[in-house]
């Protein structure tokens, strides 16, 4: 019972500090249908900036707001390349991301930097006397704020433009709306909550690692499809809502993982195995039907 | 309201597939006229709208809409100006979104959009009576995403949206041709409804010779980029499909292909 518990709580914390992750990519893919690849690179830097912060001896939340500013620069520069520049959504996030591991050395000025020795958001838990569940409502405080906030914005009048700009560009183009704007301003508000994951992230486990973000679109988007599939999320407040409790799920199918003896290594590998799956299951299963329908059954 | 001065659009150009869709078209349509354009494929019809609504920029010529030129205003600068149908259903609504969501970005067109509340509820209440114009019940399915709908609901809300705003301008592209018959005649008949009641100024496409025929004020076929005829006034309104045949008919050897008259 004790470990079960221990995998629970293990997958409530993780889930819901990577849990913006998700959110930012439901903006970027889901609202905006546009595959935003920066996410690898703008969630270290969310903790890069903060690490640099913090180290340099200002107060975290400075470093945490900073960090989302920063974010959302990142995500607006990849709008721009695709809009301005007209490179294919793909290759400007890729670009945007490589271009990010080099800012990141930059900003930390090494590969890694360790927080355990430095005042976090996080220090002022560690006297506390529960201090797993303070955490939790503390994060979770977060998560749910930004979804309600993303919520909102989406029943805006720039909101509903943009949700349209992801459905029929062409339609709300004719309605008056620059939607090159509109991609910009969304990446770069998908980005903003990637970096804040990052930042948060990185205080949590106590350091900055240049290789934090590998495969956190994939997860990312792992999670989504847990959620949707659960949900079946088609409204927006279900499908931020979706997004949270996918990455719970999603963290509660690693942790198990790693406890029946997945090696921490092969993790991605597992991860990507999933999404494929997921993805690929709607596809293999019409195929057989078609098969099915060939032989005459 | 819309002046169009010698309208030239070269496809392709410099190259072997060069093709001349508009050839010097000059046109004069006066507030509150309902023109129907007819013709056979590649005419120039579609080039034409999408010149006028900046879906494509002239290689010559100028357009002016309500006095002031757009010629070179990319496409949603002019958007407070034009209300536009499409031929496919699809592409005049978003459909993961809801009727209710559809009609409030339609009302802003043109407008600046800012952080208030996307529907209120007294934009709900409007659409209700708004959406019982069109007799299909959905003044009860506000909140129902548009892709619940039928491609002939979607082109009634498309129709509703496009006008809801009161544009200077309506400019119609086959917006029936994808219809079954019933449908197609309940979709013009409301339209016709909706330009005459609120007298707007519109430009229709139709592949459909009787359309073209019984509504509008004034007729205008286009052939090879250039205005074959423009029919107006006592003649338009006294139009019949025989005479079209018996004026045009050689013209028309070819189109009729497409807009074959019913002659009973």
């Amino acid at each position: 019972m004790d470990i079960l518990l221990g995998i629970f709580q293990i997958s409530l914390e993780q889930g819901l500090a990577y849990a913006l992750v998700a959110l930012g990519i439901v903006i970027s893919f889901r609202i905006l249908a546009f595959p935003d690849l920066t996410v690898d690179g703008s969630f270290v830097l969310g903790g890069a900036v903060v690490a640099k912060v913090i180290v340099l001896g200002y107060p975290p939340l400075i470093g945490i707001i900073l960090a989302i500013l920063i974010g959302f620069i990142a995500g607006c520069a990849t709008g721009l390349l695709n809009t301005r520049l007209k490179i294919n959504s793909l290759l400007a996030g890729i670009l945007i991301m490589t271009i990010l591991y080099s800012v990141n050395l930059r900003v930390m000025g090494r590969s890694n930097t360790p927080l355990l020795n430095y005042i976090t958001i996080f220090t002022p838990f560690e006297r506390m006397e529960w201090r797993w569940l303070s955490i939790v409502i503390f994060f979770a405080l977060i998560v749910f704020a930004g979804k309600f906030l993303t919520d909102l914005f989406l029943h805006t009048q720039v909101g509903l433009a943009m949700r349209a700009t992801g459905d029929n560009e062409q339609m709300i183009r004719t309605l008056g709306v620059n939607t090159d704007n509109i991609t910009v301003f969304g990446l770069g508000i998908s980005n903003a909550f990637v970096a804040l994951s990052g930042a948060l992230v990185a205080q949590h486990q106590g350091f900055a690692d240049i290789g934090m973000g590998i495969g956190m679109i994939v997860a990312g988007l792992a999670s989504i499809i847990i959620g949707e599939t659960l949900l079946r999320a088609k409204s927006v407040g279900l499908m931020t809502l979706a997004a949270i409790l996918g990455s719970f799920i999603y963290r509660l199918i690693i942790t198990i993982g790693l406890w029946l003896g997945l090696a921490p290594t092969d993790l991605k590998m597992a991860t990507g195995a999933m999404v494929i799956l997921a993805l690929g299951f709607p596809a293999l299963k019409k195929g057989k039907e078609e098969k099915l329908h060939l032989r005459g059954i | 309201m819309v002046i169009i001065e010698n309208l030239i659009k070269i496809f392709n150009r410099h190259t072997i597939d060069e093709k001349v869709a508009i050839d010097g078209i000059g046109l004069e349509v006066v507030k509150g006229e309902f023109i129907t354009v007819i013709g056979s494929n590649g005419a120039g019809k579609t080039t034409l709208l999408n010149l006028i609504a900046g879906t494509y920029l002239p290689d010559e010529g100028k357009v002016f809409i309500d006095g002031r030129e757009v010629t070179l205003l990319p496409e949603y600068q002019r958007a407070k100006y034009l209300g536009r149908i499409f031929q496919n259903p699809l592409m005049g609504t978003a459909s993961s979104m809801t009727i209710e969501e559809n009609l409030a970005m339609a009302e802003l067109r043109g407008k600046s959009r800012g952080l208030s509340w996307g529907v209120t509820k007294r934009q709900r209440d409007r659409y209700k009576e708004f959406l019982k114009i069109l007799g299909l019940g959905l003044e009860d399915r506000l909140s129902d995403r548009v892709s619940l709908l039928s491609g002939g609901q979607r082109q009634c809300l498309t129709l509703l949206m496009a006008t809801l705003s009161l544009p200077k301008l309506l400019l119609l592209d086959e917006h029936t041709a994808s219809l079954d018959p019933k449908t197609a005649e309940k979709v013009i008949d409301l339209t016709d409804r909706i330009v005459r009641e609120n007298e707007l100024t519109t430009i229709m496409i139709t592949h459909n010779m009787n359309q073209a025929i019984n509504f509008g004020d004034r007729m205008i076929m286009l052939h090879e980029g250039k205005i074959q005829f423009d029919i107006k006034g006592q003649e338009k309104r006294h139009l019949t499909v025989e005479e079209v045949v018996k004026r045009f008919g050689e013209k028309l050897e070819d189109e009729t292909l497409l807009c074959k008259p019913v002659v009973e």
